[in-house]
């Protein structure tokens, strides 16, 4: 599947998408965070604070419970400040 | 129900033109409400926001909320702008205009849409300051998300 990350998680993570393809066992949101997390130095400080990381399955935003077996595109980022 | 004019643009808008579009020619429509939200220089320490987006999310997530607004208040027209990239203070950065009836829907339709684009559109603001420094991304606030949270069912 495609990971996409935005502003300050893309910066820390320093890409702004790759292709991953996570072990079987990672089942949701919140277990794609933890092994994201287990990457590496950037990686650790982009997912560092979990409570300051939302996510969007194929562009809708998802749970930390959301399955993401069909998920084609999952995308990383802070709380949003638009508006 | 009327279809809802969403555009994410990283061109500036123009919010009287986009208000005298809506109305132009309707008869029927009693009150309406634009509501521009622009760059400010915060005392002079901030050259400019940079706005970055989710391309293709930004627009849907505008596009539903748009249409939750339509489907509570019978809204006769509704334009909603954002703007990304590279934004200037005094620069305009969204835009709601809200047309209806009678004043309380229009005035209503367009803080709901200002309150749920805060916490449910996708977009990032980063500071450039104007000493030089680095500047950082804009932090969320609580106060956006409790005034998303006062119009009831959570939407996200």
């Amino acid at each position: 599947m495609r990971a996409l990350y935005f502003a300050s998680v893309r910066e820390r993570v320093g890409i702004t998408e790759e292709e991953i393809d996570p072990p079987k066992s990672v089942a949701n949101v919140a277990q794609l965070i933890d092994w994201l997390a287990s990457r590496g130095e950037g990686y650790a400080e982009a997912f560092a604070n979990r409570t300051a990381i939302r996510a969007a399955i194929d562009k809708n935003h998802a749970r930390r419970d959301a399955p993401i077996a069909s998920a084609r595109e999952i995308a990383f980022f802070p709380p949003m400040t638009g508006g | 129900m009327i279809a809802p004019n969403v555009r994410v643009t990283n061109e500036p808008f123009d919010a009287y033109r986009e208000e005298a579009l809506l109305i132009e020619g309707c008869r029927d429509i009693g009150a309406v409400v634009t509501f521009t939200g622009l760059c400010r220089d915060e005392a002079g320490t901030l050259v400019a926001l940079e706005l970055e987006h989710f391309p293709g999310m930004a627009e849907q997530e505008i596009a539903a909320v748009a249409g939750e607004a339509l489907a509570r208040w019978p809204l006769l027209g509704l334009t909603v702008i954002h703007r990304y990239g590279l934004i200037g203070p005094g620069e305009k950065i969204v835009l709601v205009v809200a047309a209806a009836r009678h004043r309380g829907e229009a005035f209503q339709a367009s803080e709901f849409l200002m309150d749920f684009l805060k916490t449910r559109a996708p977009f990032w603001k980063k500071e450039h300051r104007s000493d030089g420094a680095a500047g950082g991304w804009v932090e969320a606030k609580a106060s956006d998300d409790a005034a998303a949270s006062r119009w009831g069912k959570d939407t996200s």
